[in-house]
């Protein structure tokens, strides 16, 4: 421990502690495999809007400009009115979130403030569950279920059971678990001792629950709520189901009537039932509709990750 | 604890709360409970709903009609079609998600947990692959569509499995990488420096240590995305899933990949379009469907439970 060597041969060089080329070159490889995997992601993001935007440029281009303004969407007399699906789209992602919100978080608020960890660990699986319900039993169900029983006393003179409010209930139920998961995560993540002191002021559970954590969650709540909207948006076999209009529908917001969604309109036109002989603007009009509904639910998305990442700071 | 036999009926905590709400009934407090339970009854009441009306009008089909129900091919009589086709169409997908979303979601999930530094490269995947995975799926189908049915159709083969798979295989990629990306950012980090310490280079750290100990997480991970690729229907429609019925005998694998299929969601979205005498398929087909998510949640929680480990 004393001797000092002052031989070459027993200094250390950065050379030896490097250890053998073949090790190092091994670890470079993998790391440019892991590189490449994770850019893919980039890829593929590329690729949507290039796919979506290519398409929708043509139909832009080809189609007459007026009959996008005008209203109806009747693929097979090009008539393209975009604001026929996103009055549909938007109808029935509102009941869906007339739904879904209060059910959503009044799960949430029992489950973060009231639950004991029992219920707790009981509720949660049983919200898995109803959140792992495939989007086309469920459109099943509001076809054959929801619409004759719920709709049809509320709407005079109901059409065949196809109508938006069914769709609506359905989407609705179909983004509680979502609402009530993330908005509980916002609840949850509210530290105690915010609680304590209100307790130790002598406020009740309830006056806590209202007047502290909600507010003090309320932009991961809002995220909650604008997720769910955005995941309303975008649900397809709920509406293609239960919506009805596949051959094309009026300008309507009545929820009593049936409608055409963005997400309906599309799987109409891919699986031909709205595609006509030799209509060449049926399958760019496709595209059109995804882009402009990619655009939609990409906003709200980068929207609603605002609030969460907001949240997650002040924490 | 006063000595009047009237305190004395009460508890000592009791009194204090006594005391301190004032002797009244807060119902305002106990309406609020109530409604909450009440909404959360509700939710779990449609649950439960739902599940009664599908078993009570699916299971007297199945008994009725037993295995050969999921061995028939797709067929124009509600007597004769089943599920057969639309079972192993799903399985198949399920092959290609598993085959080609895992090692990439993973080794992409590795690359950003432990090998990226923080740099704006680093934060605009993660930002990418969040909104990727909140991307509605029927905009995958149309990707799909462009790419793999249109552009590439000299190589798949158009509207056939192998576009499907490929399809699919790209919708569950986000959520492969961030579900596994939270089970390797469970690993401690001692169990890193531990290795390291020792001399391990990044990859035999990742390898014998962060990898094993986050495998529980990322396995329970895949095979819930493997679930919910399971019931996705929206992008197979679009990219050709068979609507209708085919009936086609494939001899090789590359007819097979190449050629027509169907899927048990899909089958079940066909099926809802038919006249109500295909209502009993449907609601045959749902239990079906039901059961074997059922199955693999229940699996990827009872495996995730048995390998848990508590640090």
């Amino acid at each position: 421990m004393t001797a000092t060597s002052d031989q070459p041969s027993a200094r250390i060089s950065i050379g030896d502690l490097r250890g053998s080329p073949a090790r190092r070159r091994r670890e470079l490889i993998v790391r440019m495999l892991f590189l490449a995997a994770a850019s893919l992601s980039i890829v593929i993001s590329f690729l949507i809007i290039v796919s979506l935007a290519g398409q929708a440029w043509t139909f832009i281009s080809g189609v007459d400009l007026a009959l996008i303004v005008e209203r109806g969407w009747f693929p097979r007399r090009d008539l393209y009115s975009i604001q026929t699906i996103v009055a549909g789209t938007v109808t029935v992602a509102t009941i869906g979130m007339l739904v879904a919100a209060p059910l959503g978080l009044g799960a949430a608020i029992y489950l973060s403030e009231y639950a004991s960890s029992r219920v707790r660990r009981t509720i949660k699986p049983i919200l898995e569950i109803l959140a792992g319900i495939p989007s086309v039993v469920l459109g099943y169900f509001a076809l054959q279920v929801i619409s004759p029983t719920i709709v049809d006393p509320i709407c005079p003179g109901a059409t065949e059971g196809f109508n938006m409010a069914a769709a609506g209930i359905g989407v609705g139920i179909l983004i509680t678990p979502l609402i009530a998961s993330v908005a509980e995560d916002a609840m949850y993540a509210v530290p105690r001792s915010l609680r304590e002191a209100s307790y130790g002021l002598g406020a009740r559970k309830r006056t806590t629950s209202l007047k502290i954590v909600f507010p003090a969650a309320v932009s991961g709540i809002v995220a909650a709520l604008i997720l769910g909207f955005s995941r309303g948006i975008g649900e397809t076999m709920v509406v293609s189901i239960a919506a009805g209009a596949t051959g094309g529908s009026l300008f309507t917001v009545n929820p009593c009537e049936p409608g055409q969604t963005m997400t309906a309109a599309m799987t109409a036109l891919a699986t031909g039932s709205d595609q006509v002989r030799g209509a060449t603007l049926a399958f760019p009009s496709l595209f059109f509709v995804g882009l402009v509904l990619f655009v939609f639910t990409l906003v709200l998305n980068l929207v609603a990750d605002r609030f969460v990442r907001s949240f997650r700071i002040r924490y | 604890m006063a000595s009047t036999p009237r305190a004395q009926a009460m508890t000592g905590a009791e009194a204090v709360r006594r005391s301190i709400e004032g002797g009244r009934t807060d119902w305002r407090s106990v309406a609020f409970q109530g409604f909450l339970v009440l909404l959360l009854v509700l939710t779990l009441a449609v649950l439960a709903w739902l599940l009664v009306v599908v078993f009570v009008n699916g299971v007297p089909v199945l008994a009725e009609r037993g295995v050969d129900f999921l061995f028939s091919p797709l067929a124009s009589r509600p007597a004769e079609a089943g599920v057969g086709q639309a079972i192993v169409g799903s399985l198949y997908l399920m092959l290609f998600v598993a085959l080609i979303s895992f090692p990439l979601g993973i080794g992409a999930a590795v690359y950003l947990e432990e090998y990226a530094h923080d740099s704006r490269f680093t934060r605009l995947i993660n930002t990418i692959v969040r909104n990727l995975a909140g991307v509605p799926s029927i905009v995958y189908g149309l990707l799909g569509l462009a790419i793999f049915v249109v552009a590439l159709a000299d190589f798949t083969g158009g509207r056939s499995l192998l576009s499907g798979g490929l399809t699919m295989a790209i919708l569950v990629l986000p959520i492969v990488i961030i579900t596994s990306a939270e089970a390797l950012r469970a690993v401690p980090g001692a169990i890193r420096e531990a290795a390291f310490g020792v001399g391990a280079t990044r990859w035999e750290v990742v390898r014998s240590h962060v990898l094993p100990y986050a495998a529980p997480g990322i396995f329970t991970g895949t095979i819930l995305s493997m679930a919910r690729a399971f019931g996705e229907t929206a992008p197979l429609i679009l990219v050709g899933a068979v609507v209708g019925g085919f009936n086609v005998e494939y001899d090789n694998i590359l007819g097979t990949l190449q050629g027509r299929y169907t899927a048990l969601p899909t089958t079940v979205y066909d099926w809802a379009r038919k006249p109500p005498s295909f209502s009993g398929n449907v609601y045959a087909a749902i239990v079906v469907l039901i059961v074997v998510l059922l199955l693999v949640n229940a699996l990827a929680i009872y495996l995730s439970n048995r390998f848990e480990r508590r640090w």
